[in-house]
């Protein structure tokens, strides 16, 4: 039985790590625009293709291919920024979100329509000959690909953390997220952080499906449970808080995965939308959010 | 230097401003008094580009801002202190003044500003490393103008600083501002404390219903009875 517990929050944390990164991806064009864009699932399931079309097609390891991915992902979020958003960014904070929430809907739904017509409905995964490889502590196994996964998403998210704490470009970003009409007073082009942030949040989106289609699988339909995952994340750290969010998605995972010890598998979504609702009621500011002052 | 000609400005079909003129010349301080409602902030607005009037110019040094990004305004050397000081509460004072020395030109002489900060208020380099969020209200103040300061602005302009002020705190901020004026920085102030700010200043501008009701040196305005009525109540 300890054994047991002990094992799922192993691949709780491991799986956490992932849910981690898609939310703090979502955390960051949320915070810094306003944007919902529920199309976030969708980006990471396109990372997750462009990951397997490169093992495919050109036997390229998923790993060495990640600069790779992370550069389609950034073209493709430039290009959605121009086309559908760049007009939200002048509405108000309420109308941003009502109709990034409606291109975001349309866009997943043409987005889940190329990736069937290109790749079917078939699950897919990245299978490597490494893939099986697992080590054990105890009677506790640990698989070494979703550990790199896990270390990856981790780097990535301190990577951000030390540009926003650090650099010029980053205290810009925060000082949009508190108060962008303050930031623009300083001299900061708001527009430009609008359009760096929501890039960034989509390869970041990329990055999260590569590591998810070596370690699980994908399939077309995959996003808008991920966008949820991602959303039930954010607010459980902490809208604005993007370590927060990491150990938010590793909480979740946790939870998700002790749960199915003690009650059937099939209902590891409720467990986290309970948790969700319970994050709601008794710390609406996240687990690691600060209160508004 | 600053040059307002005909401002008509709105809040979607809601006309804030009519027909506003005024002007500020290098090396004054200048107040912009009125009631609540009166349009003294959208005027502030309107001079930093966050709000483009609909008709009018506005001119800073022969140069016309009307269609200059709020964020470029910065760079012409207006620099403003918004109401309630808006500082970034999450950043540390170090980092909220670096954020005000955000344009290359600023950046460049951040070192140097900063130490001209700190000497007008050396209460913010004792606080340097604490967010802005864990300030007293008066220090918050001091960080915004701080703040702008850091761009090296040709002109700061101020939003109520005395709002939310102890009666004591008011006080010392009126003699930091004129400060501030004496080390070269040409200052336009809004104000509701009238009193104070025609205290401080040497030319104010009345608004009322967003228009200019009354204008000249402070000494004038505060002879004429109409604004004693209004303003002083005395």
């Amino acid at each position: 039985m300890l054994d047991m517990v002990t094992q799922n929050i192993v691949f709780g944390i491991l799986i956490g790590a992932l849910y981690g990164l898609a939310a703090v991806g979502l955390s960051l064009v949320f915070g810094v625009t306003k944007f919902l864009n529920v199309a976030h699932g969708e980006l990471i399931m396109l990372g997750g293709y462009v990951c397997f079309w490169l093992f495919k097609l050109l036997k390229l390891d998923p790993f060495v291919s990640l600069p790779v991915t992370i550069g389609a992902l950034l073209i493709l979020g430039l290009v959605i920024y121009k086309l559908l958003f760049v007009r939200m960014v002048k509405l108000t904070e309420e109308v941003k979100i009502k109709n990034t929430m409606l291109i975001g809907f349309g866009l997943s739904l043409i987005l889940q329509n190329i990736a069937l017509k290109l790749w079917t409905a078939d699950d897919r995964g990245v299978t490597t000959d490494y893939s099986g490889m697992v080590f054990t502590i105890g009677d506790i196994r640990f698989p070494v690909i979703r550990i790199a996964s896990l270390l990856i998403a981790f780097i990535v998210v301190v990577i951000l953390q030390l540009v926003l704490k650090r650099t010029y470009i980053g205290k810009a970003i925060r000082a949009t997220v508190e108060d962008w009409e303050s930031a623009s007073l300083m001299g900061v082009d708001v527009s430009r952080v609008y359009l760096y942030s929501f890039v960034v949040g989509v390869a970041m989106a990329g990055i999260a499906g590569t590591l998810i289609s070596v370690s699980y699988s994908i399939e077309p339909s995959m996003g808008m449970g991920w966008t949820l995952k991602a959303l039930i994340v954010m607010v459980l750290g902490g809208v604005g808080s993007f370590l927060g969010s990491f150990v938010g998605g590793i909480v979740l995972g946790v939870t998700e995965s002790i749960s199915t010890v003690f009650i059937p598998g099939s209902y590891r979504q409720v467990v986290g939308l309970l948790l969700f609702l319970l994050v709601l009621i008794f710390r609406p500011q996240g687990l690691f959010g600060q209160k508004e002052r | 230097m600053l040059k307002l000609t005909n401002i008509n400005a709105f809040y979607a079909d809601l006309q804030a401003l009519w027909g506003v003129s005024l002007e500020v010349n290098e090396g004054e301080l200048v107040a912009l008094v009125g009631s609540n409602g009166a349009g003294k902030t959208t005027t502030m607005r309107v001079i930093t580009g966050l709000l483009k009037p609909k008709s009018g110019t506005v001119e800073f040094y022969g140069k016309t801002l009307n269609k200059i990004p709020a964020h470029k305004i910065v760079e012409e050397g207006i620099s403003l202190v918004p109401e309630g000081g808006r500082v970034f509460t999450k950043m540390t004072v170090l980092e909220n003044l670096e954020m005000g020395a955000y344009t290359s030109q600023a950046r460049k002489e951040k070192d140097k500003t900063m130490k001209f900060v700190f000497s007008i208020f050396p209460r913010l380099e004792e606080r340097k490393t604490q967010r802005a969020g864990n300030l007293s209200g008066g220090e918050r103040q001091m960080l915004a103008i701080g703040r702008a300061l850091m761009s090296k602005p040709r002109l700061l302009m101020l939003d109520e600083p005395s709002f939310g002020l102890a009666p004591i705190m008011v006080q010392n901020m009126f003699s930091m501002i004129g400060e501030i004026n004496k080390q070269g920085v040409t200052i336009f102030l809004v104000e509701q404390n009238v009193r104070a700010a025609l205290d401080l200043a040497s030319r104010a501008y009345v608004l009322e219903n967003g228009r200019i009701a009354g204008q000249g040196s402070t000494e004038a305005l505060l002879s004429f009875d109409e604004i004693r009525d209004a303003y002083l109540g005395c």
